[in-house]
């Protein structure tokens, strides 16, 4: 008998528009159909459906045992999550600002991210840990902050951060698939938002069904030849923005969407900066001991000659983030700052 | 859906008539059980520290909390429950963990930082994790009562009747996730025992320096569940307390707090000289476990032979424990950055 080996080609995907709130959603959605043990919790997630857009419509369809509104009570209930995962369940636990880590913090890095390793590897603790980041809207030092650097420093979590409404579905099934503890870092720029400033790409093209990115994968999001910007959350937007700018320049800016944090994508930066030799790192996290000089510590561990000029940081210096427009806007890292770093790099 | 807010209420008298005879010499076997570990722990963690005394030392570095006069408190609650039930426990745990039935080979050989440890080495003494009796704990105080409430919330929702307790010190009480803690567990009717174990010092800071609040069963009131305090570290006192909270939680009821006037026989940790406590000379004449076993006698309810059997039935186990844990393998060095992740 004669084994013809005719794979099929794969059938192109049915996608649909949607804003990467709206896609996060319909994960959310497909994986509490899907799964049973699967349940969000947090603060305005019933009735007023995350002041984030992030659960709209999910009380209407899976009722108050399953999308459960809760006290500020930011230690109670996440570890409360933490708990039930520990029972084998799958618990989505919202804290509304990353911000407000400050207030439950010992459960997220003492108790969440270190039981499996206390445990040997004993107990899992399946949960996803979403929260909202960012700045751009004038809400102060304490709303404004993404501190996915500090998430990503402490061991034993997954730190995610999608940019897309693509990434925002796929990367919520991957992390409540996940038997880790995810931290999912949403912007509050990439939402689509209709009370804020939407950047042009926050309703995309998202597939139906079921659809994972797998945690821990850059995405290319430009190609490009001269200069590698490697970048995350909304300034992704903001560096591909920069980057059709000077593109009639002929400067071509190829642009990393790093996606995950933990685990760090480090062959995707090597890869790129090998091709390019240049390297400007856009962070919105602050600019010392973070994101930034983790990745380009990756090149320098690496082989630094991959370098034909010096690494330009653009982050948030390290201040507070400013009330008044024009300060915010003068220390988060804008398309103007952007295109200064990458025309620095490319004149080296 | 009880509220009321009971108030703090003094336990019956020991040999009151209200504990079964049988229980009562259970509750003796697993306080002497409890005893007979930490004096051998005791014993082996001072066995290799010198000279002079460094803490980083020997077969069980590190710090140590023994239970040593807590037991009442784990023998009371305990009898109670079963491996189906969790129990968080603090830095400060062994008594609740043995009176829970955690595997004491396992449970030593992590103390002793061996691979067949409950956590291959890499959690110790304060951190004990035990899938088969739904055990852990934490060396943050008050931090252990959060988890708990997602334990009981997952068996709510499975129906089965389980329940957590949840055990922290006097010294947590002031903290905010044990408020927050109770405030939760009480909206939610969350099937959970609070347990405070008041041994009167926070390391060196008295419980009267630390609060105005006379009793913890008053802060019960604040969220609106019942509250008892249990005086004179009795076990039987201790026992009947448990005996209504867990029936509470397990009839869908909601949580319950109980303090117990307990005691901390030795110091905080080993190598605390104690020279804050003016009541040092006098603490060893209130162990509770030979006043237990002299009223029991006094009842007639054990005798000699069966003192020397629970005893020596206490001993061989754990010295087998301990056997095993010194036999067992290290850890190997390259397997450190292993159990970060699933």
């Amino acid at each position: 008998m004669t084994i013809i080996d005719t794979p099929a080609a794969p059938a192109p995907r049915a996608s649909h528009r949607l804003t990467t709130s709206k896609a996060m959603v319909e994960a959310i959605a497909q994986e509490m159909e899907r799964d049973p043990s699967v349940f969000y919790l947090g603060e305005d997630v019933g009735a007023y459906g995350g002041i984030f857009s992030s659960t709209t419509g999910l009380l209407e369809r899976f009722g108050p045992q399953r999308v459960i509104d809760t006290p500020i009570s930011e230690t109670a209930f996440i570890g409360l999550g933490i708990g039930a995962a520990v029972e084998g369940m799958r618990p989505i636990v919202e804290l509304m600002f990353a911000d407000f880590m400050g207030v439950c913090l010992d459960q997220i890095y003492n108790h969440m991210a270190k039981i499996h390793y206390e445990s040997g590897g004993n107990v899992k603790v399946p949960m996803v840990l979403t929260t909202a980041v960012g700045g751009g809207y004038s809400d102060g030092a304490q709303h404004s902050q993404c501190l996915w650097g500090t998430f990503a420093h402490l061991p034993g979590m997954k730190v995610v951060v999608p940019s897309t409404p693509a990434d925002a579905k796929g990367l919520m099934t991957s992390a409540i698939r996940d038997d880790n503890p995810v931290i999912y870092m949403f912007h509050k720029g990439v939402m689509g938002l209709p009370w804020m400033a939407k950047n042009a790409r926050s309703t995309d093209d998202v597939p139906e069904g079921d659809y994972t990115v797998p945690i821990g994968k850059a995405r290319v999001a430009r190609e490009g030849s001269d200069v590698t910007v490697v970048t995350l959350s909304l300034s992704v937007h903001h560096a591909l923005d920069v980057a059709e700018s000077v593109a009639g320049e002929g400067i071509d800016v190829e642009v990393i969407d790093l996606r995950s944090l933990v685990p760090l994508d480090r062959e995707a930066i090597l890869t790129s900066v090998g091709k390019t030799g240049r390297l400007v790192v856009v962070d919105e996290d602050y600019c010392s001991f973070g994101l930034s000089g983790e990745v380009v510590a990756t090149v320098a561990d690496h082989d630094p000659r991959m370098l034909r000029v010096p690494v330009q940081r653009v982050a948030v210096p390290d201040v507070p983030i400013p009330y008044a427009h024009a300060l915010e806007y003068a220390v988060l890292p804008r398309q103007d700052r952007i295109e200064k770093a990458v025309r620095t790099a490319v004149a080296g | 859906m009880t509220t009321h807010a009971a108030p703090s209420t003094s336990s019956p008298e020991p040999g009151g008539g209200f504990v079964d005879p049988d229980v009562r010499v259970r509750l003796y076997e697993t306080m002497v059980l409890c005893r007979t570990y930490e004096e051998a722990i005791l014993r082996e963690y001072h066995a290799d520290k010198g000279p002079g005394f460094d803490i980083g030392k020997g077969l069980v570095p590190g710090e140590m909390h023994l239970s040593a006069g807590q037991e009442p408190v784990a023998a009371g609650v305990c009898a109670h429950l079963t491996e189906e039930d969790a129990v968080t426990a603090t830095h400060r745990p062994h008594h609740l963990a043995i009176a829970h039935g955690m595997d004491l080979r396992r449970m030593t050989a992590e103390i002793f930082g061996r691979e067949t440890g409950l956590g291959r080495g890499r959690g110790g003494h304060m951190h004990l994790f035990d899938p088969a009796t739904h055990f852990s704990c934490s060396g943050i105080i008050a931090e252990g009562y959060p988890p708990a409430l997602g334990q009981a919330f997952a068996f709510q929702r499975r129906g089965g009747g389980q329940v957590a307790v949840a055990v922290t010190g006097e010294g947590a009480a002031n903290q905010g996730g044990f408020h927050e803690s109770l405030n939760l567990a009480a909206r939610w009717a969350l099937p959970v025992v609070f347990v405070v174990e008041d041994n009167d010092w926070a390391i060196s800071v008295p419980r009267s320096a630390s609060t105005a609040v006379g009793s913890n069963a008053d802060r019960a009131a604040a969220y609106g569940i019942p509250g008892d305090r249990v005086e004179d570290n009795d076990v039987e006192g201790v026992y009947d307390a448990a005996r209504r909270a867990v029936a509470r939680a397990r009839a869908g009821e909601g949580p319950s707090l109980i303090e117990v006037h307990t005691l901390r026989l030795w110091g905080h940790f080993e190598g605390d000289a104690q020279g804050y406590r003016p009541e040092l000379a006098d603490v060893s004449a209130h162990d509770p476990i030979p006043r237990y076993e002299q009223t029991l006698r006094a009842g007639g309810h054990l005798a000699d032979a069966a003192v020397a059997r629970i005893k020596d039935a206490a001993k061989e186990r754990v010295e087998d424990a301990i056997t095993y844990a010194k036999n067992s393998p290290v850890p190997d060095p390259a397997s450190a950055t292993s159990y970060v992740f699933a």
